[in-house]
C-alpha cells in the first residue's frame, strides 16, 4: 500500500469548493504550512478551516482568508493575544465585518470533537464552559450532581497534518509539541493528508513508536524541514 | 478612581510570581497560564513541581537559551522552552483529558474580572469589537473548570484604575465560582463562602489602600500581614 503523492500541489488537488479542512499544529509547532500554501494555489473556495488560531503562528491561515476562500472558521484561540498587534490583520478584519462565520470553542472541547469525530462518537457531554457564553443553545444535563453540556462531533472532509517521520503506508511518528492537535485531526479527517520530514519504506519505523497507525492517513508528502524561530509575537 | 488610588505601588510582576510560588506545594501538577503566570517558572527551578504545557508536555523546563531553541518544542505561549529528566510527550487531546479529568493540582490563570462568588472572566474583552461569543479562549476554560485549585494572578486595577475585583463580573466568564486565590500587586485574597478575605497586603500598602481599589466588601482577617517571601 503506497500512499506517497509527489508533491503537496498533487495532494491538494481535488479539494472541492466547500470541504471542510482540519489543519494541525499548535501555534508554530507542527504546523503543515506546507499544504496550506498548497491550498493557497489551488484556489478552493467557500471552505470551513478548523484550526486552533487564525493567524498567530501561522500567517499562510491569513493568506487563505486575504484571499476570499475560506466561508467559516472553527477555532480555539484565533486571534493574536494583542489587541494592537491583530487589529488590522485580515482575520480580525473579517470577522468583525462579518464575511467569515466564526465559531470558537474551548481547545479541550474543540480537540474531543474531533476525536469523537475520527472515533464515531457522535456527541458527548462536557463539563467545559457551564455558566458561559458557550452554553449557548446546547443541551445542558446534570450527571453525579454536575452540569454538562453536549457538544457534537466534528468529521472534516479532509486533514492535512504534519509529522517528523512518516513511511510510505502512512504511519507517522510526531516530534515532541509537535504532536499536539494531529493525531486526533488524521483520525478525523475523511481523506488526511500528512505531510512528513523524512520518508521511510515500510520498516523503517519502530513499531512501538507510531502515533498515528497508517490506517486514519491517506496521503503522505516528503516535505522540508521548515526553518524558523517560534514566536506569536 | 481617585487620583490616590492610582498611586499605589505594590509588587511587582515578578514578586506577585515569587509569592505563586511560594504557594505550591511540592509533588504537585502545576498549570501556568500566559502572561504573569508564566513568570512562576522562574522561582521553581529545582522544586518538586510538574509543568504542563498544555499542547501536550509535562515537566517543561526552563526557557530555551538562543543556542538551545528547538522548533518542535514550546510552551502553550509559542516560547521556545527545554526539556528535564522525566519529561515527556502526549497529544492536546491528551493533554485535556488530564485537565478535564482532575490531574491537575494547580491552575495559574491570569484574568481581566473576578467577582466574589469566585467567578473568573479572562478570555473577552469586549474593546476588542468581536460578537459575545468570539474570542480567544484557548485552554482557559478547560483549566478553570479541571484544576482541583485555580489561582488567578492579576493586577489588581485596570489600566485606568477601575477595580477589577468586582460584586458580579461584567465580562464574559471563563467559569463560573471556581477561583481560590487572587494574587494581585497590593494584595493576597482567598475566595471563601463568606466573601473575600484580605490575608496579606504588599509593604507600604493598607487594608484600607486594598479596599478603595475593590468594589465588593473585604473580610480583613484577624492575622492580615505583609506578603511574605
Amino acid at each position: 500500500m503506497n500512499k506517497v503523492f509527489p508533491s503537496v500541489d498533487e495532494a491538494v488537488a481535488d479539494i472541492p469548493d466547500g470541504a471542510s479542512i482540519a489543519i494541525g499544529g499548535f501555534f508554530t509547532a507542527g504546523t503543515p504550512n506546507d499544504l496550506i500554501q498548497a491550498l493557497v494555489r489551488q484556489g478552493a473556495k467557500n471552505l470551513t478551516i478548523i484550526c486552533m488560531q487564525m493567524g498567530p503562528g501561522n500567517e499562510d491561515i491569513s493568506q487563505l482568508i486575504a484571499n476570499k476562500q475560506v466561508k467559516k472558521a472553527i477555532c480555539n484561540y484565533p486571534f493574536y493575544r494583542s489587541a494592537s498587534r491583530g487589529a488590522d490583520s485580515p482575520v480580525e478584519m473579517a470577522v468583525r465585518a462579518g464575511e467569515i462565520e466564526m465559531q470558537v470553542f474551548p481547545m479541550g472541547t474543540f480537540i474531543e470533537k474531533l476525536r469523537a469525530g475520527g472515533a464515531g462518537i457522535a456527541a458527548f457531554y462536557t463539563p467545559t464552559g457551564v455558566g458561559t457564553v458557550v452554553e449557548m443553545g446546547k443541551e445542558k444535563r446534570t450527571f453525579n450532581g454536575g452540569e454538562y453540556l453536549l457538544e457534537v462531533a466534528i468529521k472534516p472532509d479532509y486533514a492535512f497534518v504534519y509529522a517528523h517521520k512518516g513511511d510510505s503506508m502512512g504511519n507517522l511518528v510526531c516530534h515532541k509539541t509537535a504532536r499536539n492537535y494531529n493525531p486526533e485531526m488524521a483520525a478525523a479527517g475523511k481523506i488526511t493528508i500528512a505531510t512528513v520530514e523524512n520518508l521511510v519504506e515500510p520498516g523503517g519505523l519502530d513499531g512501538d513508536a507510531v502515533h498515528v497507525p497508517g490506517i486514519y492517513v491517506q496521503r503522505v508528502v516528503k516535505i522540508n524541514r521548515p526553518d524558523y524561530f517560534p514566536s506569536i509575537e | 478612581m481617585t487620583k490616590e488610588t492610582r498611586k499605589l505601588r505594590g509588587l511587582s510582576r515578578e514578586l506577585m510570581a515569587l509569592r505563586i510560588a511560594n504557594e505550591l506545594e511540592d509533588g504537585t501538577y502545576v498549570n501556568l497560564g500566559i502572561g504573569i503566570p508564566t513568570l512562576v517558572s522562574d522561582w521553581i527551578e529545582g522544586r518538586d513541581i510538574v509543568l504542563q504545557a498544555e499542547l501536550g508536555m509535562l515537566n517543561t523546563g526552563p526557557l530555551a537559551a538562543k543556542e538551545e531553541v528547538e522548533q518542535d518544542l514550546i510552551n502553550a505561549s509559542c516560547q521556545p522552552v527545554t526539556e528535564l529528566p522525566g519529561s515527556c510527550y502526549f497529544s492536546d487531546c491528551e493533554s485535556f483529558a488530564m485537565i478535564r479529568g482532575g490531574y491537575m493540582d494547580v491552575a495559574v490563570l491570569g484574568a481581566l474580572q473576578v467577582s466574589e462568588k469566585g467567578d473568573l472572566a479572562g478570555w473577552q474583552n469586549p474593546g476588542r469589537g468581536f460578537p459575545e461569543t468570539i474570542g480567544n479562549i484557548g485552554g482557559s476554560m478547560d483549566l478553570a473548570v479541571g484544576a482541583k485549585k485555580v489561582i488567578v494572578a492579576m493586577i489588581h486595577v485596570t489600566n485606568d484604575g477601575e477595580p477589577k475585583i468586582l460584586k458580579k463580573c461584567s465580562y464574559s466568564l471563563t467559569a463560573k465560582g471556581v477561583v481560590k486565590l487572587i494574587v494581585t500587586d497590593l494584595a493576597v485574597i482567598e475566595v471563601t463562602p463568606n466573601g473575600l478575605l484580605l490575608q496579606e497586603v504588599a509593604p507600604g500598602i493598607t487594608a484600607e489602600d486594598v479596599q478603595s481599589v475593590t468594589e465588593p466588601k473585604l473580610i480583613i482577617s484577624p492575622d492580615l500581614k505583609e506578603v511574605q517571601f
